[in-house]
């Protein structure tokens, strides 16, 4: 990254901007699943992808998507690469994501990683809807492979939680 | 090249199995479940089968004993308790493997590594069910046992050694006996006792031998890619 160029940095910019095809309210760059682009030569580009679920279908369309965009900006030639290592977390959603999420109607998923310390800290999952702290899981399986489904004991919605993976 | 096909078969028989109980799930839930976790398995079975190959070629042109998946996987769903039994014993083996899988450096390290985590879900998925059909009425308990019963010879074939794949496959089986154990033990259930597999042909799915159920599936998951070949949307 120490080496990424302006023109990089800007297709990076244009490529992280295409919204989820599943969750339109976060960028791929808000989601963590960009993970380098590349300017191989003169409108050359190639940008490395990482699915959040292994079967996730949604990847195809975010392949086509980065595609449309760096075209209409002036890039022929685009090349965007599905990698898989390092496995993505849900600790790659950024803070601005995570705050999307929620205004959205969707749990963010809670810290895999937790400060350093000895004990492991687990945080209940705050009601996107009342902000209540007592809810519960109905199903570890929802709508997308990546959420649970859970219903909030104080308002009774029910809501999708974004699952720490 | 053999390790990639029984893997990738694995998880696409797996996939199809769970995917046939679309529109017929006993409650909401468990429908969106089980398509869950049948598309995390495609996903699966794609990498892996395009690691060699082409993948609906693989998956659509391939005869019955071209498949390399073990016989567990291949087994009808029969009720929900049965279908749950299956996954108790598959993902807790899948679990185990790909963690193993992922610590190492091979080339399945990078799969492994991203699958593990989905896995688990699998896992504790299976195992709160058993819990709660096993601890659960007379009549779910009953069902429940009859799940772990009539699939447990199909478990030994998942310690058999595949080419390509280097494992401990001793401690692999210790720590899936183990496992499985406490659950089902938890659960109010009985372990099974009989072999892990079978006086005739069960145990050799790796070698391409198959259930009799395994033709009836392949003939529904192949017939439209072969009756519209180079079809798309």
């Amino acid at each position: 990254m120490v080496t990424e160029t302006p023109l990089e940095a800007e297709v990076r910019r244009l490529a992280g901007s295409v919204p989820d095809p599943e969750l339109p309210v976060l960028t791929l760059e808000e989601l963590g699943v960009l993970r380098d682009v590349q300017v191989q030569g003169p409108g050359r580009v190639t940008v490395h992808l990482t699915p959040t679920y292994t079967g996730c279908p949604a990847v195809e369309t975010m392949s086509a998507d980065i595609e449309r965009v760096l075209h209409e900006h002036g890039v022929p030639e685009v090349s965007v690469v599905t990698v898989l290592a390092p496995a993505w977390s849900t600790d790659d959603i950024s803070d601005e994501g995570r705050r999307k999420l929620a205004a959205f109607g969707v749990a963010p998923p809670r810290p895999n990683r937790g400060p350093d310390g000895p004990v492991p800290v687990t945080l209940s999952v705050r009601c996107p809807h009342c902000g209540s702290t007592d809810t519960e899981l109905l199903s570890r399986f929802s709508s997308t492979a990546c959420k649970a489904l859970r219903r909030c004991v104080d308002c009774r919605e029910p809501f999708d939680h974004f699952k720490e993976l | 090249m053999t390790a990639a096909l029984a893997l990738g078969d694995d998880a696409l028989v797996l996939s199809h199995r769970l995917g046939e109980w679309a529109g017929h799930a006993p409650v909401l839930e468990e429908e969106v479940a089980l398509a869950n976790i049948a598309l995390d398995l495609l996903g699966q079975a794609r990498t892996l089968l395009s690691s060699v190959g082409d993948e609906d070629e693989l998956a659509f042109l391939r005869e019955e004993r071209s498949f390399r998946n073990v016989q567990l996987v291949e087994q009808p769903n029969g009720d929900f308790a049965h279908t749950i039994a299956r996954q108790l014993y598959f993902s807790v083996y899948q679990h185990l493997l790909y963690g193993r899988l992922a610590a190492g450096e091979g080339q399945f390290a990078a799969l492994a590594a991203k699958a593990v985590k989905e896995v688990a879900y699998h896992r504790d998925h299976a195992e709160q069910w058993v819990l709660r059909l096993g601890d659960g009425t007379a009549e779910s308990h009953e069902r429940m046992q009859r799940g772990l019963d009539a699939l447990w010879r199909y478990t030994g074939e998942l310690f058999e050694p595949v080419e390509g794949l280097d494992l401990d496959r001793q401690t692999l089986g210790d720590d899936w006996l183990a496992a499985v154990t406490s659950v089902v033990r938890r659960a109010t259930l009985t372990l099974p006792t009989g072999p892990q597999s079978g006086g005739w042909a069960a145990g050799a799915g790796r070698q391409g031998l198959h259930t009799e159920p395994f033709g009836r599936m392949l003939a529904e998951m192949q017939h439209l890619h072969r009756s519209h070949p180079g079809a798309s949307w």
